[in-house]
């Protein structure tokens, strides 16, 4: 079979087994966000809380829960980090330095799992289990229970309750994160991931000396870390590493995973507001963005005469044999437009507008599908705006799900737009002025400063994959970079729920002639307009001194 | 009042993580290494290939270099691609050291990396006689993981005639053994067609031991 049927196959293939799940698993996810019914296991995890599980909370109350389990998250994976030379299974590997410590625990509790350090020689298998792992389960959930929030601010009319954390917490956990991890892990395993805490002394004597095997309990790991939209690897090379995926048929798998929860939200959405139409209406966005991305990035990857002078072209640099350009190019636009930041490729050796995709699929901020949670909430403020700037062409109050888009509404969803890049920019701004921090960067010209943009762009919006020529383990850039993945994480968080409450006290409008149609081509069509036109015009001049100078150099 | 709350939602947060943690992360994991132990015991475990004395000699999924101390090629050795995960702070580090995966992490425009290639390349052509526009990709490019096992058949064919000469062997059974280490694409259209460097050479040595040299 030709290269390109195969690329064109395995995306067929996986656009099939998103469309077979799209259903059922939206309308699982539905079901256990709406139930009355506790099961007898989480009535076990509600009273070791010491959490009511009757109590509904006001939009303020479920944000302090949030922002409190956050808190108590990365204390506990600092500490962690800072004694894993006493734990068990430690390997011999020392304390992590205070910072590092800090910018680890704060990106794996924010969902970005940036890396500045090399797991399979930094980290032992209990720290990687007990510390990462957990939190890989705990961020991606908390990301869904926020985007439920944000739906029952639509659905629900003159309260000013919207749910109970602690109760979506345990739920999204148990019902479904831990049940998908362990089936997908042992599909995983069997694909020839491993899973072995078996001693690091394990010396293999290859050809060129004597080595020692790292494995740990690496697909267990690798599923959340998927799943979750996480990204963090056990190992330097991620996903490009034999251990963690192996083969086409566990790239594939992993593939499937970072994106399935979030393509099926929709349907969530749909069914708890009632009109599947509204989701597929949002998931038509996000799959046309997701295709034309895709398409964009292959191309590029695939006609390229940059590095080779001699054949023409060296798309292969960065790259897996295994995989070969189209499998790595699918991997690459899906763990950027979601929030996962796995990679089975180094973005940073990808063409310079296949690099550009990748920035720009992160700077969209994530929506299509995006992260567990946070890619439908971005996406639904995105469509709040779309309803306000028709009602302004219309000169009619807009209206969104029978609700009335207002200043409140407005400013909330405008501060969420704002935030991110506000971050993102203020960050690289801040590195570029700062003569010993750009020496960190491995290339130089447009390049280097591509590698700094995507540096805050994959921390502001909680990605963590990167242009990894930069060497980011430095106290300026663990602390900046920390400090950008919280405000990236946390400030959006409070602007959707802040919205959700405004949402949640309003009586519905009822729907008359005059209302804009929410679930039909044309908004959708509107939808994806305002997105890019959103990001286009945010992000266009910083785009252009970096990917876009060197591309047409 | 306010105060106790944020005491009584601060102590539900602790308690919820530790008790998230003894399940995600203690009885979870253990349960997956239970399950993969006892029954994908070999893949679990690095799929370990040991030599006839039973020494562990290899991963047959991470990658080595035959190449010796001062960086030459070990003649009668397929050579696997360029690898950028070395200990940087050991100069003779070939690459494929099994704690440094990674990528070059190198811009397609960096002239440091076009540099690279192109003597690369130039070293590819020479030692195999290959018209230096036919040089594979896959031969002069870093993988992303710097373990990658596999090069393309291309590659293995070129290099196929200097190792049956080195090792005074047929050049027909090179090229089957070629083709017992080339993984097809799973399903048929999953990822790219490779051959398996590591496995091909293990095998290379059992059918015909290349002399030993110093």
């Amino acid at each position: 079979m030709s290269d390109t049927w195969a690329g064109v196959l395995q995306v067929v293939a996986l656009v099939l087994l998103l469309a077979v799940s799209y259903r059922p698993l939206g309308d699982y996810m539905a079901h256990l966000l709406t139930t009355r019914k506790h099961l007898r296991a989480e009535k076990a995890l509600y009273k070791t809380m010491g959490a009511d599980p009757e109590a509904d909370q006001t939009w303020g109350v479920y944000l302090r829960s949030v922002l409190a389990i956050s808190a108590v998250g990365v204390l506990l994976l600092y500490g962690l980090l800072r004694v894993q030379h006493h734990l068990m299974m430690a390997l011999g590997m020392p304390k992590m330095q205070a910072d590092l410590a800090y910018n680890t625990a704060a990106s794996f509790v924010t969902n970005t799992n940036w890396q500045n350090y090399y797991g399979e020689n930094t980290l032992g298998y209990v720290a990687q289990a007990t510390g990462l792992a957990v939190q890989n389960f705990v961020s991606a959930s908390v990301g869904i229970a926020v985007v439920a929030t944000l739906i029952r601010g639509f659905t629900r009319s003159k309260t000013d309750r919207l749910g109970n954390f602690w109760v979506d917490l345990t739920r999204i956990i148990v019902r479904l994160m831990l049940p998908l991890s362990i089936v997908f892990a042992i599909v995983l395993m069997a694909g020839g991931v491993v899973q072995s805490l078996g001693d690091h002394m394990t010396v293999v004597h290859t050809i060129n000396g004597d080595q020692r095997l790292y494995t740990g309990a690496t697909a267990s790991q690798e599923v959340i870390k998927e799943l979750g939209t996480n990204g963090g690897g056990i190992f330097d090379g991620n996903s490009s590493h034999p251990f963690e995926n192996p083969n086409g048929f566990t790239n594939l798998i992993e593939i499937y995973l970072l994106l399935v929860i979030a393509f099926a939200l929709p349907r969530t959405f749909g069914k708890m507001v009632g009109s599947h139409k509204q989701g597929y209406t949002i998931v038509s966005v996000m799959a046309v963005i997701w295709l034309g991305s895709l398409a964009f990035a292959t191309f590029a990857e695939t006609h390229h005469h940059g590095v080779n002078l001699v054949t023409g072209h060296a798309g292969l640099e960065g790259k897996e044999s295994r995989f070969g350009i189209p499998a790595s190019a699918l991997f690459m636009t899906s763990t950027t437009l979601t929030s996962t930041g796995a990679v089975n490729s180094t973005h940073d050796s990808y063409t310079p507008f296949g690099g550009g995709a990748a920035m720009f699929n992160m700077m969209l901020g994530e929506i299509a599908p995006g992260g567990t949670g946070s890619g439908l909430y971005g996406m639904l403020i995105l469509a709040v705006v779309t309803v306000f700037i028709a009602g302004l062409m219309v000169g009619r109050t807009p209206e969104y799900l029978g609700k009335k888009i207002r200043p409140t509404e407005m400013k909330y969803a405008a501060l969420y737009i704002l935030t991110t890049p506000a971050i993102v920019l203020v960050f690289a701004g801040i590195a570029m002025a700062l003569p010993g921090e750009t020496a960190r960067m491995t290339n130089s010209g447009p390049h280097g400063f591509s590698e700094v943009l995507y540096a805050f762009t994959s921390m502001g919006n909680n990605n963590g994959s990167a242009f990894a020529g930069l060497g980011g383990d430095t106290t300026w850039w663990n602390t900046a970079g920390a400090l950008a993945m919280m405000f990236g994480r946390f400030l959006p968080m409070v602007w959707v729920l802040a919205l959700a409450g405004s949402l949640a006290r309003q009586k519905p409008v009822p729907e008359s002639s005059g209302t804009l149609k929410t679930a039909s081509p044309l908004f959708a069509g509107m939808l994806l307009g305002t997105v890019l036109l959103v990001v286009g015009l945010t992000y266009f001049p910083a785009l252009s001194l970096g990917p876009l100078a060197e591309g047409l150099h | 009042m306010k105060l106790g709350a944020a005491i009584r939602r601060h102590t539900a947060a602790i308690r919820a993580m530790l008790v998230f943690t003894v399940i995600l992360g203690i009885a979870y994991p253990l349960l997956m290494t239970g399950i993969a132990q006892l029954v994908f015991k070999d893949k679990a475990n690095g799929s370990l290939l040991k030599d006839a004395s039973g020494t562990v000699v290899a991963s047959s999924v991470l990658c080595q270099q035959y190449v010796d101390k001062h960086g030459e090629a070990i003649p009668g050795y397929f050579q696997a691609r360029p690898s950028a995960a070395s200990d940087s702070s050991n100069p003779n580090d070939p690459g494929c050291n099994y704690a440094f995966s990674g990528g070059s992490n190198r811009g397609t425009g960096d002239p440091t990396l076009k540099q690279t290639i192109s003597g690369r390349i130039a070293a590819y052509a020479k030692a195999y006689n290959v018209d230096a526009a036919k040089v594979p990709e896959d031969a002069v490019t870093a993988s992303g993981s710097g373990m990658d096992p596999g090069i393309s058949v291309e590659n293995a064919d070129y290099q196929a005639p200097l190792v049956a000469k080195a090792r005074g062997m047929d050049l027909t059974a090179v090229h089957k053994l070629i083709k017992d280490n080339t993984h097809n694409r799973p399903l048929g259209f999953l990822g790219a067609e490779y051959v398996n460097v590591v496995t091909l050479n293990l095998a290379l040595d059992k059918a015909h031991p290349v002399a030993a040299t110093g």
